[in-house]
C-alpha cells in the first residue's frame, strides 16, 4: 500500500514538474550541438555525432561489464573471489583496440581540421574587433566600419534587481544595436583581433568560434548557404560585462547585401560631415547623452555614479569636474593599466565633442562647457 | 595516545598539548589532520561560492550579485576548490598513509612538513581578504589571463602572491614526499611493492615539481608587467599575451593530473578490498599512470586550441591529446577486471569508488571529444566544458577522496563510521551531483558560454534543473561533516584490519595507529604487501 501511494506522489511530482514549466519554451531549448549553416559546421556537427556515438557505445560496454559483476559476483550472493591478477591477452587487446579507434578517429577530424585552416580565395574580408563590451565591425573592401552592443531593451532587462522578466524578450542577451550584415554564398573572410582584452567571436551556426587577441590578428572564413539571422556571443571571459556583448549575424542575398552597403557608404559620408559642424548645448547633450549610454555606461552607469573601487565616479568627479584638457587626454588617450580604453581611435570629432560635453554638465556636473569637434581635433 | 608512549621512549619525543601540538607539530598523523580539517574547511568556502554562483543562475535577469562579484565567485571557487580543497585533502592523506603503508615511523622531513602546510591558511587568509578590498577580489579567471588580469585593483598582488605561497608549500609536500618514500621503506618493500596510492603520489609529487616553478615565473612576469613597467604579456609593448597561456597551461595541464592521480591510486586501494580480489594488472596501472604524467607535459595546448595556432601545432596537440585516452583506458580496464569474478559487498568507501570509476569515466569521455581539434573550436569556453571538469573533479577526484575518508577514518579514529549515514551520504550526492552536472553538457552543446552571469529564455530549464541539483549536493555535504564528527566521537570499535579484504602494511598497526607509525620496520613480505 505505502508503496502504491509513494509512486502516486512521485508521478504526480512529475507532472506538476512538466506542466508547471511554460509550454512554448520547453519546446524551444536546445539539447545537442547546431548543424549549423555552413559546409564547415555540418562536417564539424558529423564529427561531433560520431565521436558521441563512439563514446556512447565504449561507455555502455564498459559500464554493462561492470554492472554484470555488481549484480553477479557479489559476497551476498555467495560469489567466491578468483584470485587472478592479469591476462596478457586481455590487456594487449584493450591497448591495442582504442588505438586503433583513435586513428580512424583522427582521420576525419584532420580531414576537416585542414579545410578549416585553409583561408586563401576570399571574396570579401571583415575584420572584427573586440571591446569591453562591444564588437567592431570593419568592411575592409567598402570603406565603412560600425560598432554593435547589445540592444537597449536587453540592457534595461539585464541590469541588477530591474525586476523585468527576461521572458518578455524573445532574443534577450542575444540582441545588438547594430547586427553585422553578410551576402550568403560568398567566401567571407573574418580576421579577428582585440583592442584591450582577450575575447572570443562565437556564432555557433558558423561551426567554429576564435579568439579576438590585441596585438594579434587570427584569420578565419565562412560560406553560409542559408540567409538568416544567426546569433552568439563573446566567448572568452572580459571582464565585467562579458556575457552582455552578443554577437548578431544576417546573411542575407547578394542583392540585398549591396544595397545596405550602398546606405552604410552613405551614412558614414554624412557623420564625416559631422565633425565639421558647430553644435548648440541642448543638441550636443542629446547627442552626448546617447553616445555615454551605448559607450560609457557599462562602467560609469547610467547615473554616472560609477562602482566603487572598480570604476570611478564621473558625477562630482575630479575628471568630469576638473580641468578640460585633463577630461579630453583621458577620454582620447584612455588609461593604461586599467579598463579606460582610448576612445580616440573608436568614437568620431563630434561624437566625442558631445559625450564629454555631456559628462561635464550632466548630473549636477554643470560646468557650463560645450565642446566642439573642431577642439577634439585640435587635443588629437 | 597512551599507547604511543608505551611504544616509544624517545627522549626528543617531546609532544606539546593544546594549540602547541598543532602549531608546533612535526606529526605526519597531525599534520595530515591539519590539512584534511583546512581542506574541508576550504571545501565549505569554495561550495558556499559555488552556491552563489548557482542561485544567480536559476533564474535568467540578474537577482543577486553584480556581474563582476559574480566573475569573483567563478574565480575563487576555482582558486579555493583547486589548491584549497582538492590539493590540501589529497596532501593529507599522503602524510597520513604514506608512512604507515611503506613500513617508516613518520615523513622523511618533519619540520619542513609543519611548514608547508602553516603557510596554507596564511595564503588563503591573504586571498580571502581581497573581497573586502577596493574594486574587489580577482574576477579574471582562475586562468588568469592577461591583459584582463592586470586590469585588477588592490586585489592583484594579493593573488600574485598567494600562488606564489601556495607554490612553495606544494613544492615543499612534493620533496617531502619523495625524500620519504625513497629512503624510509621498510626492509623488503621494493618498488615494485608499493601501494599504488603511494606509487600515483610519487609521480604527483614529481609533476609538483616540475610544474609549479613554471606557474610561478608566468605569474612573476604577470606582476612585473602590471608595476615594472615590463611587457612580457603586452603586445604594444613587444610581448605576446598568448605565451602566457602557453606558460600556464604547460603548469595547467600537469596540475589536472596532480588533482586526479592520487584518486586514482585511492579507488586502486579501495576496489581490491571489498572485490577480495588482488588488483588486476598491478605493473600497467604503475605504468599507465607514469604514461598519463609524462604526456601531461605535451598537450597543454588542448586549452587554448581556439587561439589561432598554426595547423601543425593544432594537430600535434589534438594526436597527443587523444593519445592520452590509451593509458587511461587501461586504467579503467583494470578496475572493471579486478571487480570482476570478485566476491563484492558494498560499503560506502565501495559505493564511492564505484560511482568514481563510472562518473570519472564520463569525464573522460567527454575529454576525448573535446581531443578532436575541429569540434573543440564549438566545445571551448562553454557549459559542454564546465560539465566536463567538472565531472573528472567532483564525482572523480572529490568523490575518490570521500572514499578514501570513509576507509581510512575507522583506522584512524579506532571506531566504524555509521555505515546507514554514509550510504545516506553517498546517495544523495551522487544522485544530485549527477542533476547538478549532467544539464550543464546540455546547455553547452545549445550554446551557452560559460562565465556569464546572465543568459537568453532558452538555457533557462537546465539551469534551473542544475542549480536545484547544486543546492542538494550542497546541503548533503553537511551530512558528510556528521558523520565525519560522530566517528571521531565514538561508535563501534574498528578491528586492526578493519575491512576483511584489506591488505597492506596500515591494516598491521592499531587502530588507531600509535603516534610514531612504525618505530622498528615491518618485515614486509607479499603476504603483507599491495593486494
Amino acid at each position: 500500500m505505502l508503496f502504491i501511494k509513494l509512486r502516486n506522489i512521485l508521478c504526480a511530482c512529475l507532472a506538476l514538474t512538466v506542466l508547471t514549466f511554460p509550454g512554448p519554451v520547453l519546446a524551444e531549448y536546445g539539447l545537442n550541438l547546431t548543424q549549423g549553416v555552413t559546409p564547415i559546421s555540418r562536417e564539424v556537427y558529423d564529427l561531433h555525432m560520431t565521436i558521441l556515438w563512439v563514446v556512447t557505445v565504449i561507455a555502455i560496454l564498459v559500464f554493462a561489464v561492470m554492472f554484470w559483476s555488481i549484480f553477479h559476483h557479489r559476497k551476498s550472493k555467495g560469489a567466491v573471489a578468483a584470485q587472478f591478477h592479469h591476462s596478457t591477452g586481455a590487456e594487449i587487446a584493450w591497448t591495442i583496440i582504442p588505438i586503433l579507434i583513435l586513428v580512424a578517429m583522427a582521420v576525419p577530424a584532420t580531414q576537416v581540421l585542414i579545410k578549416m585552416e585553409e583561408t586563401e580565395d576570399t571574396e570579401m574580408t571583415i575584420k572584427i574587433t573586440g571591446y569591453q563590451w562591444k564588437w567592431h565591425y570593419d568592411y575592409m573592401n567598402e570603406g565603412f566600419d560600425f560598432f554593435s552592443a547589445l540592444d537597449e531593451t536587453s540592457n534595461t532587462i539585464r541590469q541588477l534587481k530591474s525586476g523585468l522578466n527576461p521572458d518578455e524578450h524573445e532574443n534577450y542577451l542575444l540582441e545588438v544595436d547594430n547586427p553585422v550584415v553578410v551576402p550568403v554564398n560568398t567566401r567571407i573572410r573574418l580576421l579577428t583581433t582585440a583592442a584591450d582584452v582577450i575575447h572570443a567571436w562565437w556564432v555557433p551556426d558558423l561551426g567554429w568560434k576564435r579568439d579576438a587577441i590585441p596585438g594579434f590578428i587570427n584569420d578565419n572564413w565562412t560560406y553560409i548557404e542559408e540567409p538568416g539571422t544567426y546569433r552568439g556571443q563573446c566567448a572568452e571571459l572580459c571582464g565585467r560585462d562579458h556575457g552582455f556583448m552578443p554577437i548578431v549575424l544576417k546573411a542575407v542575398s547578394k542583392e540585398e547585401y549591396a544595397d545596405w552597403a550602398d546606405e552604410m557608404k552613405l551614412a558614414a559620408a554624412a557623420a564625416a560631415d559631422e565633425s565639421g559642424k558647430t553644435f548648440t548645448m541642448e543638441e550636443s547633450m542629446a547627442k552626448g547623452e546617447d553616445v555615454y549610454k551605448t559607450q560609457c555606461a557599462a562602467c560609469h552607469q547610467a547615473n554616472g555614479e560609477g562602482l566603487p573601487g572598480a570604476f570611478p565616479a564621473l558625477k562630482g568627479g575630479a575628471i568630469a569636474t576638473g580641468d578640460l584638457p585633463g577630461h579630453l587626454d583621458i577620454v582620447i588617450n584612455g588609461k593604461a593599466g586599467t579598463a579606460m580604453a582610448a576612445f580616440g581611435g573608436q568614437l568620431n570629432d563630434a561624437e566625442l565633442a558631445a559625450v564629454i560635453t555631456y559628462e561635464r554638465n550632466a548630473w549636477g556636473n554643470d560646468t557650463g562647457d560645450l565642446v566642439q569637434p573642431a577642439d577634439i581635433k585640435a587635443a588629437r | 595516545m597512551s599507547e604511543a608512549v608505551a611504544h616509544h621512549d624517545d627522549l626528543h619525543d617531546h609532544k606539546p598539548t593544546g594549540i602547541g601540538r598543532w602549531l608546533f607539530s612535526t606529526n605526519h598523523k597531525d599534520i595530515g589532520t591539519m590539512y584534511l580539517v583546512f581542506a574541508l574547511i576550504m571545501f565549505f568556502v569554495g561550495g558556499a561560492m559555488a552556491m552563489i554562483i548557482r542561485a544567480e543562475l536559476f533564474q535568467p535577469g540578474l537577482q543577486y550579485v553584480d556581474p563582476l562579484f559574480f566573475n569573483s565567485m567563478t574565480t575563487m571557487h576555482a582558486l579555493i576548490m583547486i589548491f584549497g580543497a582538492v590539493m590540501p585533502a589529497g596532501v593529507g592523506l599522503a602524510n597520513w598513509l604514506i608512512p604507515m603503508m611503506i613500513g617508516a615511523p613518520d615523513m622523511a622531513l618533519p619540520r619542513m612538513n609543519n611548514m608547508s602546510f602553516w603557510i596554507l591558511p596564511f595564503a588563503f587568509a591573504m586571498l580571502l581578504s581581497t573581497l573586502f578590498m577596493s574594486g574587489g577580489a580577482p574576477n579574471g579567471g582562475w586562468t588568469m589571463y592577461p591583459p584582463l588580469v592586470t586590469q585588477l585593483n588592490d586585489a592583484f598582488p594579493f593573488l600574485i602572491f598567494t600562488v606564489h605561497f601556495l607554490g612553495i608549500s606544494s613544492i615543499m609536500g612534493a620533496i617531502n614526499i619523495i625524500a620519504t618514500v625513497f629512503n624510509m621503506r621498510a626492509p623488503g618493500m621494493s618498488f615494485m611493492k608499493l601501494p599504488l596510492f603511494v606509487w600515483t603520489w610519487i609521480i604527483t609529487a614529481f609533476l609538483l615539481i616540475a610544474s609549479l616553478p613554471v606557474l610561478a615565473g608566468a605569474v612573476t612576469m604577470l606582476l612585473t608587467d602590471k608595476y615594472f613597467g615590463t611587457s612580457f604579456f603586452d603586445a604594444a609593448g613587444g610581448g605576446d599575451p598568448v605565451m602566457f597561456q602557453h606558460i600556464f597551461w604547460f603548469f595547467g595541464h600537469p596540475e589536472v593530473y596532480i588533482l586526479i592521480l592520487p584518486a586514482f591510486g585511492i579507488v586502486s586501494q579501495i576496489i581490491p578490498t571489498f572485490a577480495r580480489k588482488p588488483l588486476f594488472g598491478y605493473e600497467s596501472m604503475v605504468y599507465a599512470t607514469a604514461s598519463i604524467a609524462f604526456l601531461s607535459f605535451f598537450v597543454w595546448a588542448h586549452h587554448m586550441f581556439t587561439v589561432g595556432m598554426p595547423l601543425a601545432g593544432e594537430l600535434f596537440f589534438m594526436y597527443a591529446t587523444m593519445s592520452i585516452a590509451v593509458p587511461t583506458g587501461v586504467k579503467i580496464f583494470n578496475w572493471v577486471a579486478t571487480m570482476w569474478k570478485g566476491s563484492m559487498t558494498f560499503e560506502t568507501p565501495m559505493l564511492f569508488a564505484i560511482a568514481f570509476v563510472m562518473l570519472f569515466s564520463i569525464g573522460g569521455f567527454t575529454g576525448l571529444m573535446m581531443a578532436i581539434t575541429p569540434v573543440d573550436f564549438q566545445y571551448h569556453d562553454t557549459y559542454f566544458i564546465v560539465a566536463h571538469f567538472h565531472y573528472v573533479l567532483v564525482p572523480g577526484a572529490v568523490f575518490a577522496l570521500f572514499a578514501a575518508i570513509y576507509y581510512w577514518l575507522p583506522k584512524w579514529t579506532g571506531h566504524m563510521y555509521d555505515e546507514k549515514l554514509g550510504k545516506l551520504h553517498f546517495w544523495l550526492s551522487v544522485i544530485s551531483v549527477n542533476v547538478l552536472f549532467f544539464p550543464q553538457h546540455f546547455i553547452g552543446l545549445a550554446g551557452m558560454p560559460r562565465r556569464i552571469p546572465d543568459y537568453n529564455m532558452q538555457f533557462a530549464e537546465w539551469n534551473m534543473i542544475s542549480s536545484l541539483g547544486g543546492f542538494v549536493f550542497g546541503l548533503s555535504q553537511l551530512l558528510f561533516v556528521w558523520v565525519v564528527i560522530k566517528c571521531i566521537r565514538g561508535g563501534e570499535k574498528a578491528s586492526d584490519q578493519v575491512w576483511e579484504g584489506a591488505h597492506g602494511l596500515e591494516w598491521t598497526l592499531s587502530s588507531p595507529p600509535p603516534f610514531h607509525s612504525f618505530t622498528t620496520p615491518p618485515r614486509v613480505t607479499d603476504a603483507v604487501a599491495h593486494s
